[in-house]
């Protein structure tokens, strides 16, 4: 325990100073942005194993709405963020309310199918710009008080917002409803007959898990300031996947470090090695699926619950 | 010049006939994806790259080895499906134990993979492959110019799932094939290598994968990415058709290739995401899809 506050201490004390560090701002608000991606997707297979294999299409579509409220209608940022969180939660909604029904991999398949009905909406609409995206969505201020242009005061934003979601999803792992997600990830026939209506509580979790991911692609939009389709592709809901089972599925901290890894590696492989990245990544899921399926959260934790015990 | 619902008929048999042909690879597809599925349990993503790799295989057999195709239709499922058996040994083997989605995400990470050594080497941009001297042309139906290569496409890859079907629910080795999917430990008790077994079933609907692969070459560019968006057509298809169900993966992917076709004279739009549509209706009023059995 005492261990753990340590490290979000360092974690937090990090973050302030992140800027300051010589490091590129954008680049620090799109990790943020991916972590706080990873861990809504966390939220459900973490803690309710339940797979998505298309949480891209909750980001993108949050990210296209903000873009297109805050460019074309001169919405303010922050009802252009809660424009797009309302549309990924509507979209959890029915997406959810399909895919809960089947379990496992028919729940992966189902989330993946109608996930690329969204996409396919995204590429043929209009207002999305089809192959071209949004392009110079403006960051806008908050409430016309603060101006978000700056790099710095963005990333002090982004990261309160970040840091907002760590401590809410915490909280919801921590509380009554949490504890019935969990049961139902251990048991589910178990809970069913405890009298829970597992359903209910599945597709609850389902749209948190949309709407914070839509809360993370309006800042991503936001902070880079376009949208494209590669928010809503497939590979984007597998690279959220890989984030978090490579940083420990069904940890706090897990997501956060395999987004910053992953996007990392993007970032840096991509002008080395071109579409050699795709590879790369393709072998690390590999790897990580064949020996180290707890991640690196999961392994630290396993090490340190072995000692203790 | 005769016409339904102002679309004029040549362009509705233009488009079903299309839809046919697409069909045709779905059927393939989602057989050999529902074979894969009953009896290991996976969910195979790498299909779609299979499937690419099967058409990659016929190009690069041409260009560089001078391989015809009635040679490539051979010899490239045999290859691909060479090379599913050794994935089948070396990584999925170990997965069986542990939940099903982790073979969900290792043929994922195994399709990305393949896309992107295809894409290092050969770019995205799509290759043309000829369409073989045999089958060129068309036959005049009188109202609509039929291509041979489209019928043929058609005609074999029926050919193909009929025989399929018949050695699975017809023969002793289909038998067998059906036991070991319901009771594996016990098939395995009496004396049948039942880890071969699965060996082989994954490298043979790999191969009608790659088999698909060869028959697309012609009709449409040979590209990395061709199977990235396909495969997800296919698994709907597969859901619609209920997991496993040899059949219903035959029927629903030959129908939902004219209901695509179908769509795209009545309503363009939506001829790309009709089957997601479809795929939603039937697990609302069906859950185990078409041909499933309920557990």
């Amino acid at each position: 325990m005492r261990a753990q506050i340590a490290v979000y201490v360092v974690l937090a004390a990090l973050a302030l100073i992140a800027p300051f560090l010589g490091l590129y701002p954008v680049f620090l608000m799109k990790l943020l942005c991916f972590a706080m991606f990873a861990c809504a997707f966390n939220l459900l297979l973490g803690y309710t194993k339940m797979l998505s294999f298309g949480h891209a299409a909750y980001f993108g579509a949050s990210a296209y709405v903000t873009g297109w409220l805050t460019t074309v209608h001169g919405w303010g940022t922050v009802e252009g963020i809660l424009g797009g969180v309302a549309v990924s939660m509507l979209l959890g909604l029915a997406i959810g309310a399909i895919a809960v029904r089947r379990q496992g991999i028919y729940f992966a398949m189902i989330t993946l199918a109608l996930a690329q009905v969204v996409y396919f909406i995204c590429l043929q609409a209009q207002f999305t710009g089809g192959e071209n995206g949004l392009q110079g969505i403006p960051r806008g201020s908050l409430l016309g008080l603060i101006g978000l242009g700056n790099d710095r005061i963005m990333y002090y934003f982004v990261l309160a917002v970040f840091v907002g979601v760590f401590i809410f999803i915490r909280r919801i792992v921590h509380s009554p409803f949490g504890q019935v997600l969990k049961a139902i990830r251990a048991n589910e026939p178990r809970a069913i007959s405890l009298g829970y209506k597992v359903d209910r509580y599945k597709l609850t979790a389902f749209v948190l898990s949309a709407s914070l991911a839509g809360l993370a692609g309006s800042l991503k939009a936001l902070v880079l300031g376009f949208a494209t389709l590669s928010d809503v592709s497939q590979t984007t809901s597998g690279e959220v996947i890989l984030m978090t089972l490579l940083g420990g599925s069904g940890t706090f901290l897990g997501p956060v470090i395999g987004a910053n890894v992953v996007v990392t590696l993007q970032e840096y492989l991509s002008d080395i090695v071109g579409a050699w990245v795709s590879v790369i990544i393709g072998a690390i899921f590999v790897v990580c699926v064949m020996i180290f399926r707890r991640g690196f959260v999961g392994e630290i934790e396993r090490r340190f619950a072995r000692r203790t015990a | 010049m005769t016409t339904v619902f102002g679309v004029p008929l040549p362009a509705i048999l233009g488009q079903l006939m299309l839809g046919l042909v697409n069909g045709s690879f779905y059927a393939l597809l989602s057989l050999g994806l529902a074979v894969i599925f009953g009896l290991l349990g996976v969910v195979n993503f790498a299909h779609g790259a299979f499937y690419m790799l099967g058409a990659f295989a016929a190009y690069i057999g041409l260009q560089v080895l001078g391989i015809n195709y009635w040679w490539a239709l051979l010899l490239a499922p045999l290859a691909v499906g060479l090379l599913g058996v050794v994935i089948e040994r070396l990584f999925l083997r170990h997965l069986y134990q542990v939940e099903p989605v982790y073979g969900l995400l290792l043929t994922f990470g195994i399709a990305l993979i393949a896309e992107g050594i295809m894409r290092s080497l050969f770019g995205s941009s799509g290759k043309s492959y000829p369409v073989p001297a045999l089958l060129q042309g068309g036959f005049n139906l009188g109202f609509m110019v039929l291509p041979i290569y489209r019928a043929w496409v058609v005609l074999a890859s029926v050919a193909v799932c009929g025989m399929t079907w018949f050695l699975i629910e017809r023969t002793r080795l289909g038998a067998m094939l059906r036991a070991a999917t319901e009771n594996a430990r016990l098939v395995q008790a009496f004396g049948i290598n039942v880890p071969l077994m699965v060996m082989c079933t994954y490298g043979a609907g790999v191969a009608l994968a790659a088999l698909a692969g060869v028959l697309a070459a012609p009709v449409i560019q040979v590209s990395p990415l061709m199977g990235s968006s396909l495969v997800i057509v296919v698994f709907a298809v597969v859901v619609i058709g209920g997991m496993g169900s040899i059949v219903g993966a035959i029927v629903s992917g030959l129908v939902l290739g004219l209901v695509e076709g179908l769509t795209k004279v009545v309503y363009p739009e939506a001829s790309n995401i009709v089957v997601f549509i479809i795929m939603a209706v039937v697990l609302i009023w069906r859950p185990a899809g078409l041909f499933g059995k309920e557990q």
